[in-house]
Order: structure tokens, then C-alpha cells, then sequence
């Protein structure tokens, strides 16, 4: 209980002294305007809907590259590991994949794609899809022999098998990489948006920096913070939750 | 063929990846692709520029700038967390929130706060490699045995001792990994803050060449950031599996 205090208080003092210094004109408002004033823009942002057609937007884009990463992720997965030869030569490619500028790619998928959708949802993709494949090898490689064995001698066909054994004991290798896909979908979009594209949250946040219009650019970087952190608690604790049910089975 | 493979999978990596590109090419045509050997070919020419080396020199510079603060305060904050447990589980989750987080949108802050120019880009580089680094530097100081930590108290090591020779020893692996991590973040930091609000390096290259919607420059940009970052990780890569395996 009191670490949850003294969160809340590393939260709260920066904020306030923030105000603070904010008010009294120690940080001028062209360069921070006060938190109170921020938060009171995303409320009134929100209830306008001035930028609900960015935020649809950039959500429909970050849930198609986790669709995407998730189905394609585990079933490459799952084929990789039944190729050791294909998964050996790969090896080497998903150790140094997260060392790679993916942004650097994205002019070239907007030569490609056009500046549509297209581009962002592949580098949210490209971003996620790699944790979940990994994730799933990891998460099958867990799965003790001795379980598949048990499966053979029961005669469970393969869908029950992976229903039955595979599935329940992969699961939080697999979840794991779901929380990792959907923080990179979230970081891949919003960076491609800003970059470069023509609709979307990190767009409107571009293009009120260019304007130098603070009102709507904090605002809008605070609404990014706040979905980037509830999704990723949200999916804690349900992480925790699963390790806590397999570890009481 | 299989045993070959397993011998050299990097190198069969990058024959197939090669031969994948080349079909791309033949794929999507000329207004989108280059071909691998034009591509190389363009980078080589590129490379005997003066120009060139200067955007290098640039990105160069604020990315060695960059590491070293990251490096330095990712190590600071994950041992000064590591020393103090309840430190630790009041800061803990806003360190792993700020790896989720998509930084980017944070640029224009610090566009605010430096201004135009090196500053600004060696900020955003830092933030995104002091993350993983005191992350790692976090959990390698919860993975020491706690029996090493309570000899050191018993043999009265003053608390920079008890770092200097006890801590930082056993935790090195743990933060080798991190700094690996925190070098490729930050390269990507680097890149993505030139890429707005700069006049020079690698990333405004890049920048500017998909305005001209000019390919070459963009491809063999690209592929020289890869090979950098690709060379690089791996190097780091058998030096953290040396460590963590030093009969190896």
C-alpha cells in the first residue's frame, strides 16, 4: 500500500512543481504550458471531437498491425518450429532484427504502397511481428516432450493436442509476445504517422508543432501517453493473472 | 546442405536475403527498387563523397554523445533502483511504461526544450537507449546472489566498494545485454531525431530524399544504417554470449 503511495506522489510532485514553475513563468508557455491547462485541452478536445477521426484512425491502423502481427507471428512460429533447418538459418536474423532502424524503411513502403494506410500498418507490423515469433518458439520450446508423448499415447488428434497441451502451456510465453506486439504496433504507427503521412495522432501532433500550436500538441502527446501506459497495464495485469493460474496448477 | 547451414546461418542468411531483394526488384520494377549490386554499387560511390562523410561525421558524433549519456545515467539509475528495494518498486513500472511508450511523440518536446540542431537530436538518441539500460541494470542488480551482497556488508566494503567489486562483477552480463540494447535504440533515436528539425546527417538524407522521391539515396542510406547496425549487434552479441559463457 505505501509503495502505491509513494507512486503516486513521483507522480504527482514532478506535475506540481511543473505547475509551479509553469505559472510563475520560470518555463515560458511557448515551451510548456501548465499541466492544468494540458489536461483541461484533452477534456475539451475530446468533448469538441475535433480529432476523433485521427484517433479512430490511428487505433484502427495499430489494431490491424496487431491482428496481422499476432496471426501471422504465431503461425510462422509454429511452422518455424517444425523446420529446424529454416529456423537455424533465421536465428541469426531475429537476434539482430530489433537493432535495425525498421523507420529506415518507411520511405521506401510509401514509394511502394502510396501514402495511404498501407505503409504505417507494415511498420507496425514489421515492428511487432518479429516478438511474437520469437515468443512463440520460446513458448513451444517450453512445452515438455513427455507432454507430447502423453497426448500421442492418449491418441489426441492435433487440433485437440494443441488445444489441450500446447495451447494452456505456451500461453504466457505467447501472451507475453502479445504485450510486446501491441506496444511496438503502438510505437511503429505513431512513429510512421509522424514521420510522414497524411492522417492519424502523431500527423495532427507534427503538424501542430509546425504551427507552434502548444494547445493542441500537449494535449494530444498526453492522450498518446495515457493509451500507450492503460493498454500496457491493462495487459500486465493480465499477464500476471496467467503466470499466477498456471503457477496454482 | 543442413549441416552447412548450421555451420554459417549468418551467411546463409544473407545469400537468401540478397536473393529476396533481387526478386522484390524484379517484382515491384525500378520506380520502387534498386537491385542489391546497383545499390552497393551507388553506396560505394556515395562513400568517396566529402559530403557524405560529413553527414556521417554529424550522425556519428551525436550518436557516440548520445550512448555515452545513456550508457552513464541508465547505469546510475539502474544501480541507485538496484541498491534500494522499496526505490525500486515505487520506479519500477514507470521504467518498463517508458519502454512502451512511443517516444516519438515525446520529439516535439524536446525540439522545444533544445531547440534546432545537435543538442536536441543527442537528447532523443539518450532517451531512447537510457531505458533498456537501467531496465537491465535494474534486474542484473535483483539477479546477484544475495549471499555476495551480505559478505560485503560483513567485510564493512563502504557502498562505492561494495559497487565497485562486488555488484558490478556479477551483474556485468546482465548489463552487457542492456547496453546492447540501449546502443541500437539509441542509434534509432539518433536517426529519427535527424529526421525532423535538422540540416544534416543520416536521417535528414533520408528525409529529404523521399521528398525528391529519390531511391538511390534512400536505398543506400538504408542499407548502410543495416549493415552498421546488423555488424555492430552481432559483434556485441558474441561478446555477451562470451561473457555469459566464459568457458566458451
Amino acid at each position: 500500500m505505501r509503495v502505491v503511495l509513494y507512486r503516486l506522489l513521483a507522480v504527482l510532485l514532478p506535475v506540481v512543481v511543473l505547475e509551479i514553475l509553469c505559472r510563475d513563468r520560470i518555463i515560458l508557455p511557448l515551451t510548456l504550458p501548465p499541466p492544468s491547462l494540458i489536461v483541461q485541452g484533452l477534456w475539451s478536445l475530446l468533448k469538441s471531437g475535433t480529432f476523433n477521426s485521427a484517433i479512430l484512425k490511428t487505433l484502427t491502423n495499430v489494431g490491424l498491425a496487431i491482428a496481422l502481427a499476432v496471426t501471422v507471428g504465431t503461425a510462422v512460429g509454429a511452422a518455424l518450429h517444425r523446420m529446424p533447418v529454416l529456423r537455424a538459418l533465421l536465428e541469426p536474423l531475429f537476434s539482430t532484427y530489433y537493432a535495425i532502424p525498421i523507420y529506415a524503411f518507411y520511405p521506401l513502403f510509401i514509394i511502394v504502397f502510396g501514402l495511404g494506410d498501407a505503409p504505417q500498418v507494415t511498420i507496425g507490423f514489421m515492428l511487432a511481428v518479429v516478438s511474437m515469433i520469437v515468443s512463440t518458439l520460446a513458448g513451444l520450446d517450453s512445452v515438455p516432450s513427455v507432454l507430447g508423448k502423453t497426448a500421442r499415447v492418449l491418441q489426441l488428434g492435433p487440433v485437440a493436442t494443441i488445444r489441450s497441451v500446447t495451447l494452456p502451456y505456451a500461453a504466457p510465453y505467447v501472451f507475453t509476445g502479445v504485450k510486446l506486439a501491441v506496444a511496438y504496433a503502438f510505437i511503429g504507427v505513431i512513429g510512421a504517422e509522424f514521420i510522414m503521412s497524411n492522417t492519424g495522432l502523431g500527423y495532427e501532433i507534427r503538424f501542430a508543432y509546425d504551427n507552434l500550436d502548444n494547445n493542441v500538441m500537449y494535449p494530444l502527446i498526453l492522450l498518446i501517453l495515457l493509451i500507450a501506459v492503460a493498454v500496457n497495464m491493462s495487459l500486465d495485469h493480465w499477464e500476471r493473472v496467467l503466470r499466477a493460474r498456471r503457477e496454482r496448477s | 546442405m543442413r549441416r552447412a547451414i548450421d555451420a554459417y546461418p549468418s551467411l546463409f542468411l544473407v545469400i537468401g536475403l540478397l536473393a529476396l531483394w533481387q526478386i522484390a526488384f524484379w517484382l515491384v520494377g525500378r520506380n520502387a527498387l534498386l537491385p542489391p549490386a546497383e545499390t552497393i554499387a551507388y553506396l560505394a560511390r556515395l562513400l568517396q563523397t566529402a559530403r557524405f562523410w560529413g553527414h556521417i561525421a554529424e550522425t556519428g558524433t551525436a550518436f557516440v554523445i548520445a550512448l555515452v549519456i545513456a550508457v552513464i545515467a541508465g547505469l546510475a539509475i539502474g544501480l541507485s533502483l538496484g541498491m534500494n528495494r522499496t526505490a525500486a518498486e515505487v520506479f519500477e513500472p514507470f521504467l518498463l511504461a517508458g519502454n512502451s511508450v512511443p517516444k516519438i511523440a515525446l520529439y516535439p518536446i524536446v525540439l522545444l526544450i533544445f531547440g534546432i540542431g545537435m543538442p536536441a537530436k543527442i537528447a532523443f538518441g539518450a532517451i531512447h537507449g537510457v531505458v533498456p539500460v537501467a531496465i537491465f541494470t535494474l534486474t542484473a542488480c535483483h539477479n546477484v546472489s544475495s549471499i555476495l551482497i551480505r559478505s560485503a556488508a560483513a567485510m564493512r566494503l563502504t557502498r562505492w566498494d561494495t559497487i565497485r567489486s562486488v555488484l558490478l562483477p556479477a551483474a556485468l552480463p546482465d548489463i552487457f545485454s542492456g547496453i546492447r540494447i540501449g546502443f541500437s535504440l539509441t542509434l534509432i533515436g539518433t536517426i529519427l531525431g535527424e529526421m525532423f528539425g535538422s540540416q544534416r546527417g543520416l536521417g535528414y538524407l533520408l528525409m529529404t530524399a523521399i521528398g525528391l522521391q529519390n531511391i538511390e539515396v534512400i536505398m543506400s542510406v538504408t542499407l548502410l544504417l543495416v549493415l552498421v547496425a546488423a555488424t555492430v549487434n552481432t559483434l556485441l552479441l558474441a561478446q555477451d554470449r562470451r561473457l555469459r559463457d566464459p568457458g566458451k
